[in-house]
């Protein structure tokens, strides 16, 4: 376990030196997301989780002096959360060369073709790992070895909505248009993110993804 | 109700934010100086948290249906109601038909609240325009032409400050607090190193035109990352500053998405957070460093004078 402060108002717990198989890191670090939640620490305000360590978002003048160690005692006694029955969720994406911006360039590459890199793509089977960077993006992990290519020199600063993404082991989908910096194999018709709906969110953390290619044509069927 | 007669440049419905909702990715947001917000907040007897108005460079003109108390803080701006100067931090009286027009000066952003707040409806816990997911102030957006906002029910003790208002303007006024110019004061990240520290704090970087709320994007003298390794994506919060392979720092603000890859070199400190806000397009800045234990401290004194101001306040009108 290792601590970092991020900022002055936050710290982020990283729990990589004590796994090393990565879903049971995962599991690890929900549960003990899940404990320090459950806590409800004097000052605490907020607790997520990503790939390998949970973060911790309080308001210093009203922290325990000794919140440190208190978060330690949690995550040592939080161990690691058996998952029950995983939820299922298909993604349909279109691959099409008007959507599938870096396709090409991923091709250069990983010396793959745009086909071999759809084929891997959409057979892989994915982990919600957690849900940030913007409302509704999951970072998937389970994304094949193959396929991993470094983020954008420079981010965009315009990607869809809808866009499927890779960036290194991790997967995603855009919900909404935002700058970005990973690379587009295509897009999804499905909404990630209803502000409207209860809850919002299609996905969330420890759920089991897969992406299954559509058409064009089956693409603009689902927007109607 | 008020009337958007002029709109200005991106008028958002603001408040304190969306609080613990980041395992969803969403961004707490909310003012991009709440500090300011507050103090606004609390000189028109309103609840901190309540929603106000955050405004950016461009001229802004309101007219007011109801009578009320207002009252802004934030960068340089002229306020005028019914043309009559309102300076920051004090409390205004603005009657039935007038207008208030916001000219910036020196501009920035300013933070403008209105005895009852602005009630538009509440989404996941907050009335904070989210621009970037098109929800929440009023229909999502930034104001138009036009616009006609709600406002909430005053408090009682509103009735007590206009009674202590004989002219326009309280002869009272909030603490104001004046940042260390064009300096920021950092504490260091979890991907800090002694060459990238150095890089950073040795020189002035200009503030980049594709800057906005979720973040400034700085441009100097190329920092280069200690390796080309890539770190998994992880938690990010206002006031970090990344350092993305392009060697050009991102320092992120109120508005920033939760999780981030780059490299972490250095955080803002909360309370300079508020004069990041302030900087605009081609302003300059530099960083200076301070320990982590300064910066807490710095954050309970500035708690300690708000809530010095508002237990004053409370003990003059109740």
């Amino acid at each position: 376990m290792k601590i970092d402060a991020l900022g002055d108002s936050a710290l982020i717990i990283n729990l990589a030196d004590e796994i090393s198989d990565s879903s049971r890191l995962l599991a690890r670090v929900l549960s003990a997301a899940e404990k320090i939640e459950g806590a409800k620490l004097p000052g605490v305000v907020d607790v997520t989780s990503s790939y390998e360590s949970v973060a911790v978002f309080f308001n210093p003048p009203q922290i325990e002096p000794q919140i440190e160690d208190k978060i330690r005692a949690l995550i040592a006694s939080a161990g690691v959360r058996v998952s029950g029955k995983k939820r299922r969720v298909e993604i349909p994406v279109c691959y099409d060369e008007e959507f599938a911006l870096d396709l090409d360039r991923v091709a250069n590459q990983t010396s793959l073709t745009p086909d071999a890199i759809v084929a891997l793509h959409s057979s892989a089977e994915y982990t919600v790992v957690c849900i940030g960077f913007m409302p509704g993006f999951p970072f998937l992990a389970g994304l094949p070895q193959q396929l991993r290519v470094p983020r954008l020199e420079s981010p965009r600063t315009k990607v869809s909505a809808g866009s499927v993404a890779i960036a290194n082991a991790q997967a995603g989908v855009y919900p909404l248009e935002s700058p970005g910096g990973w690379n587009v194999l295509g897009r999804t018709p499905l909404q990630l993110f209803r502000v409207n709906e209860s809850p919002p969110m299609l996905l969330r953390p420890g759920d089991c993804v897969r992406f299954r290619k559509i058409t064009r044509d089956e693409f603009q069927a689902y927007e109607r | 109700m008020i009337e958007v007669i002029s709109a200005g440049f991106q008028t958002t419905v603001q408040d304190c934010g969306r609080i613990g909702l980041r395992k969803f990715g969403i961004t707490p947001g909310g003012a991009l100086d709440p500090i300011s917000l507050r103090l606004a907040n609390l000189l028109v007897r309103n609840l901190e948290w309540t929603a106000g108005l955050e405004c950016v460079s461009g001229r802004l003109r309101l007219r007011f249906h109801d009578e009320r108390l207002m009252a802004w803080s934030g960068g340089e701006f002229e306020i005028r109601v019914g043309g009559n100067l309102v300076p920051i931090l004090h409390c205004a009286r603005v009657s039935i038909d007038a207008d208030v027009e916001i000219l910036p000066q020196r501009g920035g952003r300013a933070w403008l609240a209105i005895s009852g707040g602005i009630n538009v409806p509440e989404i996941l816990g907050s009335r904070a325009t989210d621009l970037r997911a098109h929800f929440g102030g009023w229909e999502g957006r930034a104001l138009r032409d036009g616009d006609e906002l709600p406002l909430g029910m005053e408090s009682e003790s509103c009735a007590r400050v206009r009674d202590e208002i004989p002219d326009h303007v309280s002869d009272w006024s909030a603490p104001r607090f004046i940042g260390p110019g064009k300096i920021l004061r950092i504490i260091r990240g979890k991907n800090w190193d002694d060459d990238i520290g150095a890089k950073l704090l040795a020189q002035k970087f200009r503030v980049a035109m594709n800057s906005d709320r979720m973040g400034l994007r700085l441009e100097g003298e190329e920092i280069a990352p200690a390796s080309r390794r890539e770190l998994v994506s992880e938690a990010v919060t206002p006031g970090t500053i990344q350092l993305p392979p392009s060697g050009a720092p991102v320092v992120l603000l109120q508005g920033c998405q939760t999780i981030g890859g780059y490299p972490k070199i250095a955080h803002v400190i909360t309370v300079d957070l508020g004069y990041a806000a302030q900087l605009q397009p081609l302003h300059e800045v530099r960083f200076q460093l301070i320990e982590l234990g300064e910066a807490r401290e710095l954050l309970r004194e500035r708690e300690r004078e708000i809530a010095l101001f508002r237990a004053g306040l409370e003990a003059r009108f109740g």
